[in-house]
């Protein structure tokens, strides 16, 4: 009996069909817990999901490589979803055009105050050189991050994971942060989140509001841009 | 639904190229966002006044449903934090300080630029005003 079960895990472990099945399922159980509390962003679905799978895949002794075989189907959805976005964005048209000013102005002034606090905090707590360069693109979508790293000599795949992290914390502390400063304008709210916390935060912001989802969305794209554009100047300027 | 995911994959593949063949430093899917915007743009633009200026429903729902579960996709990444464990363990706390305090004034900054320059270049938010929680 527990020959059949070695030999089926055996089977199933080699098969994309498991780490597939395994993301959507973890998935579906924490938007199910998200959904129960109400949309409660400190039970972010992303999180509960990776704190259930790394569990599983520890407990299981399985690689990453062997999971990323099946999740990476999910993952490629990255890049339509992205090109999607221009959907909403079009949806939005007349309030995006009036702002513009204020919008580009304001999406310049997060994203350089994204790399230098994560920089300078990061130093001033002694974080390796590494780390830092690491760090720096964290409020990117992650494949424009990962390119970042990669031209200033940060570790590509130590980023994604900072960038997620980033996406959880924004998604998870926004509402209450943009509550505090009594922010009520969606497009403000929107930006905000866009700009902080990439796609992990936009996809809070549609849940929640058209508007904000639109003005996230938009801002997710034109931080990645600006970022990209003005990182490595700065890096080269300060030769970190 | 399947033309609007052919619609999608032709961008994303057509921003691909652009990146590929310009050397932008941008991502050919976000470049494959800026062209599917631009060619919404156009298309009402073109066929102002006879009823097509609104976008197909097909692409309205397909991208309405892939953008619903976008924290989905981040998923399988995410997972590599595990490849990170030790490095992270290693260096947990200005990694975390950093990481918060460094979100929280980002979304700060960015909330309150824009804010304050919305108002400054005297419209009203409109219909844009809103509370509560996100």
């Amino acid at each position: 009996m527990s020959g059949d079960l070695r030999e089926i895990w055996v089977y199933l472990s080699a098969s994309p069909l498991l780490g597939l099945t395994m993301t959507l399922v973890a998935y579906q159980a924490g938007y199910w817990l998200y959904r129960k509390s109400g949309l409660n962003p400190l039970l972010n679905p992303v999180l509960i999901a990776v704190v259930v799978l790394v569990a599983m895949l520890a407990l299981t002794a399985t690689e990453y490589s062997a999971y990323f075989e099946g999740a990476q189907f999910v993952h490629f959805l990255l890049g339509p979803a992205t090109v999607a976005l221009a959907v909403p964005m079009f949806q939005q048209l007349q309030q995006v055009r009036r702002s513009m000013t204020a919008l580009i102005v304001a999406v310049v002034a997060g994203s350089a105050t994204a790399a230098s606090s994560a920089v300078g905090i990061g130093w001033l707590l002694g974080a390796s050189r590494e780390t830092l360069l690491s760090l720096a693109p964290k409020s990117v979508t992650t494949p424009i991050a990962m390119g970042i790293a990669e031209q200033i000599g940060g570790l590509p795949s130590l980023t994604a994971v900072l960038v997620i992290l980033t996406g959880m914390t924004g998604a998870m502390l926004g509402t209450a942060t943009l509550n505090l400063l009594r922010v009520r304008d969606w497009r403000a709210r929107g930006l905000a989140v866009g700009v902080a916390a990439h796609g992990i935060g936009t996809a809070r912001a549609i849940a929640v509001h058209p508007v904000a989802g639109a003005f996230a969305g938009l801002a997710m794209g034109l931080n990645g841009v600006a970022t990209a554009v003005l990182l490595p100047l700065l890096a080269g300027w300060l030769r970190i | 639904m399947l033309g609007a995911i052919t619609i999608l994959l032709v961008f994303q593949l057509a921003g691909e190229i652009v990146r590929l063949l310009t050397g932008a430093p941008v991502p050919g899917p976000v470049i494959g966002m800026a062209l599917l915007f631009a060619a919404l743009v156009l298309r009402r633009r073109l066929t102002d006044g006879r009823g097509l200026a609104e976008i197909p429903e097909t692409l309205v729902n397909t991208a309405d449903g892939l953008l619903r579960h976008l924290s989905l996709l981040f998923v399988p990444a995410g997972v590599g934090v595990m490849l990170y464990l030790p490095l992270i363990a290693a260096e947990w706390l200005a990694i975390s300080v950093a990481l918060v305090a460094s979100t929280l004034v980002t979304i700060a900054v960015t909330a309150l630029a824009m804010t304050w320059l919305a108002r400054l270049t005297g419209r009203s938010p409109g219909e844009a005003n809103g509370r509560g929680p996100e």
